[in-house]
Parts: structure tokens; C-alpha cells; sequence
């Protein structure tokens, strides 16, 4: 039997036919035409990263003619990817040296703890003016800075997710790489980072969705009195307001819709189907993930020419590193008491010194009347939080618990809920602004649906996820005793979407704080609408540029992040994992 | 046991399948009484449909056509008159023992203080005092399923289902909780009418049930039932016990066999019944079992001697029914054993194939399986007939699916190609999706 008596398939979609029908010639094809228009993309929308900018020549204004948005959204997602380069190379340099050094673990984790609660956004005055001194005379510092705040709002989750991979390695895969004998290096590559891939792909796309909604805020910023724009569909955003121009509004929203979508399908899928290779439990699951482009690279000889062309230079790098790693014979070493005793001292006394210097600063600055402010500022914020998560709860709980007892209906809309979550809320804010003028909606209290924007779809999500992960004999069970109404909810449906519930609310909250920086001012024109809360408080002080009040500022947001975290979140997610786990 | 408790009237059931391109006929035609104060098994292989056909009388989910009446009322929605216990417990993990036991109750509106009176009473019966405010996870399988067994009671329903209660469970706690059963019922103080057994397993019907209905597949209907003639408890050294479970293996050893309800101790060597169907080569699902099983097995025959039950051979292996007979028909469709009257025999083939060294059983199997199996024939004439002797594996498994759901056709094409591994006629590259002729193997560079 060859090919071509195969009846057709009606059933089997249309690139799958045509890579078996034309064996090799199609898929190469399209994956050559691929590669070469990706590289064509990036050669065009890279070059103009390093212009010439300087305090006297300005940059170009962002034109809002909307044929520029492809090359503003090409900038923008290069920004993206730069981003997550980093924070690969971050997560693995970091997660690993907290996972395999005790003294490092006892610093690199708390750190990257409160690094996960700080306002990422209050930070960008600070590193704006950075990394601008950093690269003087070019706009590399100002796409140096927007880059960084991306990376801040992807990598500690990386690093974190990583870090726990290689702590809860299978015990007898680590004792066999240790019984063969494995370098390091051997070890990295065959053993910590294949085991760790499934959970850093999830996370690193999840970041990645809420990434968009930092390079909106950081592409156009005033910081010191001083107003920058990069090219970019954040800045083309933030002109389109300037302007008042809804139309070219529209059409950005458009065009980060078709981005988001395309970077799913081109990138993360493909990427997702790929890492299914390294589950751990080794049974081959018949819902795997598929995607059509990776399907399309594995049909196509060019990337299996290049792999083989690549080899030999591959091995001799990694024959280089084994042995750069290589094992040291001898019993492993232990650490003594008295250096476990003296690293302790030393750590806490670098962290009071470090909390008493910033108390100084800002008390022989702004004084103690200005803390309590920024404290009473703080429960505005947090009270706002709460109305929130309150709502968005009650809202979407009983329509994620639908959904998720549907599974084809999960299926279809899950990614949407994703998409939703990653769709940048600040691209709609401008709408939001504009309706609350023309409404006149208070934006004390227009403010929490401004962060509800975003952070909603967590808990959507996330409700679909655990309503989905109840098990059906649960629900059977149910029907057959005859639980209905609110019985079911309080004793099957409520414990049973417990877990993922407070999942998505440590996410909600977290990017809620974040949001309030953004959506406690918003300006339509020349219309600003500010609300009274710490957001305010921090945005107000970083366009001036008063140093006092920015680290006032966020110093009291991560003192309440990091304070309710560990009172209320970190204890319903203890109780969750001890009575509500599955 | 003259008068009916549930009936079930000429009842289909089939499922859209997953991509929506038409129809699974999980239950065709089946008529059903379960009479009051008796205990019925429902006997089959997996597929057979007799937990779908549990629960459509459960009515836990919707029938296609036919009748289904409860104590005379026709079903629409959960079944009041039952109560199940699942095979996978189905205890809620944020409840305590008690607390789940108490849930049915709560259900049924009564008040608290009956309620924790009750449920002390069930938790007493199934032996569980002590454990009241144990959480699930603290309680090993064979207490949650007395857990389970408890919630059920407590509601005395009309109906007592089982839902393989027993099959989750290792050997000896299963035959502990499974005799203790037998006594409560045997007492007559059971707080159930009747019981109604879901089971795969044999001995376990043949020793609980009054009338055991044997299911078919494909699609799943009865196709009879046999009565235990015996006097309860049912005593497993009773001869008569061993020629029902013997004429039970040889029933389900043989799908075109008809069913005798008194169960003749001598049991007829020709199979009488219609001639089997003729279906498309790749219609005939392979059973997913692996080669080293099949050598496993035939090695055990041989050294049992020639005609040996099936019932013994399994009991030999200390493998559940289910699997014994997915392994036994693997042997018979590659030419290896026949099975006559429940009692098996080996081919020449099955010995060389059992006996052999290594290289040379490789080469008996391989004739077999080119003989026997269509679909790993075909993958391996594709194979030859492709000028770079390899093909994706995507189109294999379309070539499958026009015969199987997804996931069937995908546990097909996994067991042909172990099958075509083992016997080297092809490799398979799981990390590409592609098969690979062995004579010329082409590497993936």
C-alpha cells in the first residue's frame, strides 16, 4: 500500500493531509518560508533598538497612523522574547544555585519571596533612570528598562517553579546520575532540566501573558518630571489617549488580540507539545497536547538537517563542559555548625541594617506623619483588593463551576479565559476612562473595576480548572445520595474548587496590587481622574520624582502584599494542600 | 422474589463519540429485573457496558430508548430507591468518617440528632467505631471502603448497588470485606432489600449473587443468566460451586457460547451458537497485552500439561479475569492456544513459541503475527513498499480510526507495534511519531 491509495479522511485536518500526501516538499516549504520571514522581521524591527537618543535630540513621536502598529507590535514583542531570554537564563542560574547551595538557598529564597509581593511597577522610576546612565546617548537604556520590567514580572515565578523541580527530583533518578557518576553539567542537562521543563514552559507562558501588561505601562513613562516613548504598542496606546483618538485605540487593541494569538500558536503551543516529552510518570497520555506548527517542524526535513548539522559543535561544547564539571571524588563535604551559626548572624544583621537604613531615609525625609498616610493610603488600596476579590468571586465561581462540569464546553473555553488573562487590561482602560467621565462614575470606586479588568480571569480560570478537576465518581456519588442545592455547593462544589480558587486569588491580588499603580490615575485627553490610594500615592511620586515617597511608597505596598500573603493567603493555602487536596 | 424491585424494559444506550462524527452502542436491548430480596451479579468483561448499565438504573445518567421502573414508578432522574458503592470509594477527602457517612442523610433532610444515631449504627455494623472523626486519607483502602459501605446503608435504601466494590482492594482485604458482607446479608437483617453487583470477577458473583447475568460486548447486551443453585452461604468447597465458576470461564472464554440458566456440570465441547460475523481485517481489536505476557503464559500451560482449565490458569497466575482473558485471546488470535469447553490447549506454534531460544521464538512469533494480526502486516508491507522505509505514525492511527474512538485506535497502534518490535519487522520512534522498517533502518539525522 503506498500513499497515494489512502481514501481521504474527512475527518483529519488540512495540514496533516498535506504533509502525507507530499511527503517532504510542502512542510519544508512552509517551515523555509517561516524561518526566513522570521529572520526577516527581526533583522528589520531590530535595527532601530540602537538609534542615537540624547537629552537634545528627541525621539521620533509615535505616529498613530495605524499602518505603523506592525512594526510598533513588532518591537513590542521583541521586547517580549529579550525578556523571557533573560528570564530563562535567570531561572536557571538562580533556581539552580538555590536548590544546590544551603547558605544560598536560605538568602535566594525569602528574597525571591518578597521579589514575587514587590509592586514591580513602583520600581521603574529607579531603574529607568538606571539603566539610562547605564547606556548614555542611546535608546538601548530606555529598551533596557522596559525589557527589565517585563523580566521582573516573568522570572521570579520561573525561578521559583524551577527551583522546585529540582528539590522534589524522584529520589532514584538522582541516586542513579549519582551512582553513574554524571558530572554536573551531565546532571543539568540530562537529569535537573528535563525533569523541571513541563512545569517552566506552564509557568513561563503564564508569565509571559501577564508580561504584556507591563510592557504597556513601561513603554511610555514619565519619570522625573521627564516623559519617554518607546516605539511600541504601549506607547501607541498611550499616544492614541494623549489624543484622544479612539479609533486608532481600536485598532491596538486589534492588533495585541492578533499578536497574543499568533505568539500562542506560533510559540507556546508548539512549545507545550514539545515539552510533553518530559513528564515523569512515562505513560503516554492520549490528551497530549498537539499543535499544528510543531506537527508542520516534525513533518519537515529542514529542521532534522539542521540538528545533524549542528551535532559535532554541539558535542564538542558539551564534552568542554563535562569536563570543566567534573565529579570530585571523596566523601561529600559537610558544613559545620559554627559556619551554619555565623552565616545566620551574618544574614540577620545585613537585613536590619539594610530595614534601618531605608526607616532613616524616609523618617529624616518625610517624617512620621507621611508613614501613617502612606499606611492609611495602603487600606484604601487594600480594601479595594478585597471588593475585588469578593466580587469577581461571586461573579465567576457558579460560571467557572458550569463550564468546568462541561468538559467539551472547558475545552473550547479555557483558552479563551487565558487569552483573557493575558490580553494587557491597560489596552481597555482607556474605554473604562472614557465611560466613567461620560457616567460619572466616581473613580474612587471606577478604580476597582479598572483593576478587575485583569485581574478577574484568574479566578475564572482557575474555577474552571478545579471545578473540572473533581472527580466524576464524586459527582455521581452525589447525585446518587441526592445532593442538591446548596448542600452540593457547601459539601461537594465549594471544598472541592477550593484549592484552585486560592490559586487564583493569590494571582488575582497580586496582579490587583500591581494594577492599582496603573488604574488609580487615569487620564483620557487632558481629563486625569486620580483616586485616594497607595497606587496613587506611588504613580504621583514617581512622575515628580520625590525619592523619599517612592521608596515610602513601595516599601508600604510590599509591607501589606508581603503582610496579608502570609496571614491570609498563606494559610488558606496551607489548609487547602492539608483538607481540601483531591 | 416474585415481586420486582427495578425493571429495566428493551433499553438501548449509546454515546456521540468524541469528535462527533456518529455513535457508540454501549447497550443494546436489555432487559433486566431485580427482584426483592435477591442478590443479582452483573458478569462481563470491560467493555461490556455493565457499569453504564448500572448506571442507567441508578439513573445517574440518561438511556437512549427503552423503560426503566423503580418499585413500579418510572425513572426520570437520580434513582431514590438505590444507593451505590463505588468501586473507587468516592469519599469526600474534606469529610470526616461520620461526617461522610452522615451525607446521604443530610440529603434526605432528616434531622441532626437522628442523623449522628444512624450513622454511629452503620459506622458499628461495618466495624468502623473508633474511627468516626478519621479523615479519608488517614484510612487504608479496605476502611474506606467500609466508609463507602456505611454511607450506602445508612439510607436503607431499597436497593443496595455495588459497583466493583471489591476490585480496588489487595486479595485478602477484599476476601475479608466480601465474606463480612455475605454474613450481614445472610442474617437477614441487611438494611437493603436487594443487592445488585457490578463484577468482572467470577468466584466473587458465583459466591455472593443468587442469579448471575452474563453481559456480551460489542455491543454490550445479556446474553443469559445463570442461577446458583446453592444454599447461602454459598460454600466454596461445594463441587457444584467449581462447576459453576467452570462453566462460567467457559461461557466467557467463548463469546459465541449460549448460556444454560441451570448450568450443566459437563460442559458441551462443541460451541454451539452463530458463526462469528465477518468484519474488516483491522476491525478485529488486537488485546493490549504485551509479548512477554503472552510467552508468560504459554510457558505456564506447558508446564500445567494439556487441556487444563482456564479457571485453574488463572488462578495460577493471580491475575484479575479481566486480564487473564485479554492475555488468553491474545494467544488464540496468534495461532498459539485453543480454547474448547474452558479448557485450553497449545498449538504447535504456542510451543516452539514457548519453548524456543530467544532468536528463534522471535522467528515463530513473527510468522504468527504476519499470518494473524492484519494491522501489523500492513504496517509492515507499507513499510517495505516506501522508497525511504519509514512513515509517520499519524498515518497508521487514521487508518485505525476508522474503525476505533482516539484512544482505542491509539492503544491499537501501540500494541502492534510492540508486537512488530518484538518480532523485528519494524522500529518505532516515539519522540518523531515514526515507524521504521528494521532490514534498512534509516537514521533520523
Amino acid at each position: 500500500m503506498t500513499e497515494e491509495h489512502v481514501p481521504p479522511l474527512p475527518h483529519s485536518d488540512p495540514v496533516r493531509v498535506a504533509v502525507r500526501r507530499r511527503s517532504f516538499g510542502l512542510a519544508d516549504v512552509a517551515v523555509f518560508l517561516m524561518t526566513l520571514a522570521l529572520l526577516a522581521a527581526i533583522a528589520r524591527v531590530g535595527a532601530g533598538t540602537v538609534v542615537a537618543f540624547g537629552p537634545t535630540h528627541q525621539l521620533a513621536a509615535i505616529s498613530l497612523d495605524a499602518h505603523n502598529l506592525p512594526y510598533y507590535a513588532g518591537r513590542s514583542v521583541l521586547r517580549m522574547f529579550v525578556a523571557l531570554l533573560a528570564s530563562f537564563a535567570f531561572t536557571f542560574a538562580y533556581g539552580y544555585a538555590a536548590a544546590r547551595s544551603r547558605p544560598a538557598e536560605r538568602v535566594l529564597i525569602p528574597l525571591l519571596d518578597i521579589l514575587q509581593s514587590v509592586p514591580v511597577l513602583g520600581f521603574l522610576s529607579i531603574t529607568v533612570t538606571g539603566f539610562i546612565a547605564l547606556f548614555p546617548g542611546s535608546l538601548l537604556g530606555l529598551e533596557c528598562a522596559s525589557i527589565f520590567a517585563i523580566f521582573t514580572s516573568q522570572a521570579w515565578n520561573m525561578a521559583f517553579s524551577f527551583y522546585q523541580s529540582l528539590r522534589t527530583l524522584p529520589a532514584d533518578l538522582e541516586e542513579a546520575s549519582t551512582a553513574y557518576r554524571l558530572s554536573p553539567w551531565q546532571r543539568f542537562r540530562q537529569l535537573e532540566v528535563p525533569a523541571g521543563m513541563i512545569p517552566l514552559v506552564w509557568n513561563a507562558m503564564m508569565s509571559f501573558g501577564g508580561g504584556w501588561f507591563f510592557l504597556a505601562a513601561s513603554e511610555a513613562i514619565s519619570v522625573l518630571n521627564q516623559s519617554y516613548a518607546l516605539p511600541g504598542v504601549g506607547s501607541y496606546v498611550a499616544a492614541a489617549v494623549a489624543k484622544q483618538d479612539l479609533g486608532a485605540l481600536g485598532w491596538a487593541v486589534l492588533t495585541m488580540a492578533i499578536v497574543i494569538v499568533a505568539i500562542d500558536q506560533l510559540f507556546w503551543r508548539p512549545l507545550v507539545a514539545w515539552s510533553d516529552r518530559f513528564r515523569l510518570d512515562q505513560t503516554t497520555g492520549a490528551d497530549a497536547p498537539h499543535s499544528w506548527v510543531y506537527d508542520l517542524l516534525r513533518a519537515s526535513r529542514l529542521p532534522r538537517r539542521l540538528r545533524a548539522a549542528l551535532r559535532p559543535p554541539a558535542d564538542r561544547v558539551d564534552r568542554a563542559l563535562e569536563r570543566l564539571t567534573a565529579v570530585r571524588t571523596g566523601a561529600p563535604r559537610g558544613r559545620s555548625a559554627s559556619f551554619e551559626t555565623g552565616f545566620t548572624v551574618v544574614l540577620v544583621v545585613v537585613v536590619a541594617a539594610l530595614i534601618a537604613l531605608a526607616v532613616r531615609f524616609v523618617l529624616a525625609t518625610v517624617g512620621f506623619g507621611e508613614v501613617w498616610h502612606a499606611l492609611h493610603l495602603g487600606l484604601l488600596t487594600l480594601v479595594r483588593v478585597l471588593v475585588l476579590l469578593v466580587f469577581a468571586s461571586l461573579v465567576w465561581t457558579p460560571i467557572g463551576v458550569a463550564i468546568g462540569f462541561h468538559p467539551r464546553l472547558a475545552q473550547v473555553l479555557q483558552p479563551v479565559a487565558l487569552f483573557l488573562a493575558s490580553f494587557p487590561a491597560n489596552f481597555i482602560f482607556p474605554f473604562a476612562t472614557l465611560a466613567f467621565i461620560r457616567l460619572h462614575v466616581p473613580i474612587n470606586a471606577g478604580s476597582v473595576l479598572l483593576m478587575a479588568l485583569g485581574a478577574q480571569w484568574y479566578i475564572l480560570f482557575n474555577t474552571i480548572a478545579g471545578a473540572a478537576s473533581i472527580p466524576t465518581d464524586l459527582r455521581e456519588m452525589a447525585d446518587d445520595i441526592g445532593l442538591r442545592g446548596w448542600n452540593r455547593w457547601r459539601r461537594l462544589v465549594l471544598p472541592g474548587i477550593f484549592s484552585a480558587w486560592v490559586t487564583g486569588g493569590i494571582t488575582a491580588s497580586g496582579g490587583a496590587w500591581n494594577a492599582s499603580i496603573v488604574s488609580e490615575v487615569v487620564s483620557w485627553g487632558t481629563t486625569t481622574l486620580t483616586a485616594s490610594g497607595l497606587g496613587a500615592y506611588i504613580a504621583d511620586a514617581t512622575g515628580k520624582g520625590d525619592w523619599p515617597r517612592i521608596t515610602l511608597g513601595v516599601g508600604t505596598m510590599s509591607l501589606y502584599v508581603v503582610g496579608v500573603n502570609r496571614l491570609v493567603w498563606r494559610r488558606l493555602y496551607a489548609l487547602a494542600q492539608r483538607k481540601y487536596r483531591l | 422474589m416474585s415481586e420486582s424491585l427495578i425493571e429495566v424494559h428493551a433499553c438501548c444506550k449509546s454515546f456521540p463519540t468524541a469528535e462527533g462524527k456518529g455513535s457508540f452502542q454501549a447497550l443494546q436491548d436489555v432487559s433486566v429485573t431485580v427482584g426483592r430480596g435477591e442478590v443479582v451479579a452483573l458478569l462481563g468483561r470491560s467493555g461490556s457496558g455493565k457499569s453504564t448499565l448500572l448506571r442507567i438504573m441508578a439513573g445517574l445518567i440518561p438511556y437512549t430508548s427503552g423503560r426503566v421502573t423503580s418499585d413500579g414508578t418510572p425513572l426520570t432522574g437520580p434513582n431514590a430507591d438505590v444507593a451505590m458503592v463505588f468501586q473507587s470509594f468516592a469519599l469526600l477527602p474534606w469529610l470526616t468518617v461520620i461526617e461522610n457517612v452522615e451525607i446521604g442523610l443530610e440529603a434526605r433532610a432528616v434531622g441532626r440528632f437522628a442523623r449522628t444515631r444512624r450513622a454511629l449504627k452503620a459506622i458499628d455494623m461495618v466495624g468502623l467505631d473508633g474511627f468516626e472523626s478519621a479523615y479519608p486519607r488517614e484510612l487504608s483502602g479496605g476502611m474506606k471502603q467500609r466508609v463507602g459501605f456505611a454511607r450506602a446503608m445508612v439510607v436503607e435504601p431499597k436497593v443496595l448497588f455495588l459497583d466493583e466494590p471489591f476490585s480496588a482492594l489487595d486479595v485478602l482485604t477484599a476476601e475479608n470485606l466480601r465474606g463480612e458482607i455475605d454474613e450481614l446479608w445472610n442474617a437477614g437483617t441487611f438494611p437493603a432489600q436487594s443487592i445488585l453487583l457490578v463484577t468482572h470477577n467470577i468466584e466473587e458473583a458465583v459466591f455472593l449473587a443468587d442469579r448471575v447475568l452474563v453481559l456480551g460486548s460489542n455491543p454490550g447486551r445479556i446474553r443469559g443468566e445463570v442461577r446458583v443453585d446453592l444454599k447461602r452461604p454459598h460454600d466454596r468447597n461445594d463441587p457444584r460451586f467449581k462447576e459453576l465458576t467452570d462453566y462460567l470461564y467457559a461461557v466467557m472464554t467463548n463469546p459465541a457460547r449460549e448460556i444454560a440458566p441451570e448450568a450443566p456440570a459437563t460442559v458441551p465441547a462443541t460451541p454451539v451458537g452463530p458463526p462469528a460475523v465477518p468484519r474488516p481485517a483491522l476491525a478485529r481489536p488486537l488485546p493490549p497485552v504485551r509479548v512477554g505476557t503472552i510467552s508468560g503464559l504459554l510457558e505456564l500451560i506447558e508446564d500445567m500439561g494439556p487441556n487444563e482449565d482456564a479457571a485453574q490458569i488463572a488462578a495460577r497466575l493471580a491475575v484479575s479475569v479481566d486480564d487473564f482473558l485479554a492475555i488468553l485471546d491474545a494467544a488464540v488470535l496468534l495461532g498459539f492456544a485453543t480454547v474448547d469447553a474452558g479448557k485450553v490447549a497449545l498449538s504447535s506454534a504456542g510451543l516452539a513459541f514457548a519453548t524456543a531460544p530467544i532468536q528463534e521464538s522471535k522467528n515463530v512469533f513473527r510468522t504468527q503475527v504476519l499470518a494473524n494480526v492484519p494491522i501489523v502486516a500492513t504496517i509492515a508491507r507499507t513499510l517495505a513498499e516506501k522508497e525511504n522505509k519509514s512513515m509517520r505514525a499519524d498515518f497508521f492511527l487514521d487508518l485505525l480510526e476508522e474503525h476505533y474512538s482516539d484512544s482505542e485506535a491509539r492503544e491499537q497502534f501501540e500494541t502492534a507495534v510492540e508486537w512488530g518490535r518484538f518480532s523485528e519487522l519494524f522500529e518505532y520512534d516515539a519522540s518523531e511519531e515514526r515507524v521504521w522498517l528494521s532490514e534498512a533502518p534509516v537514521s533520523p539525522a
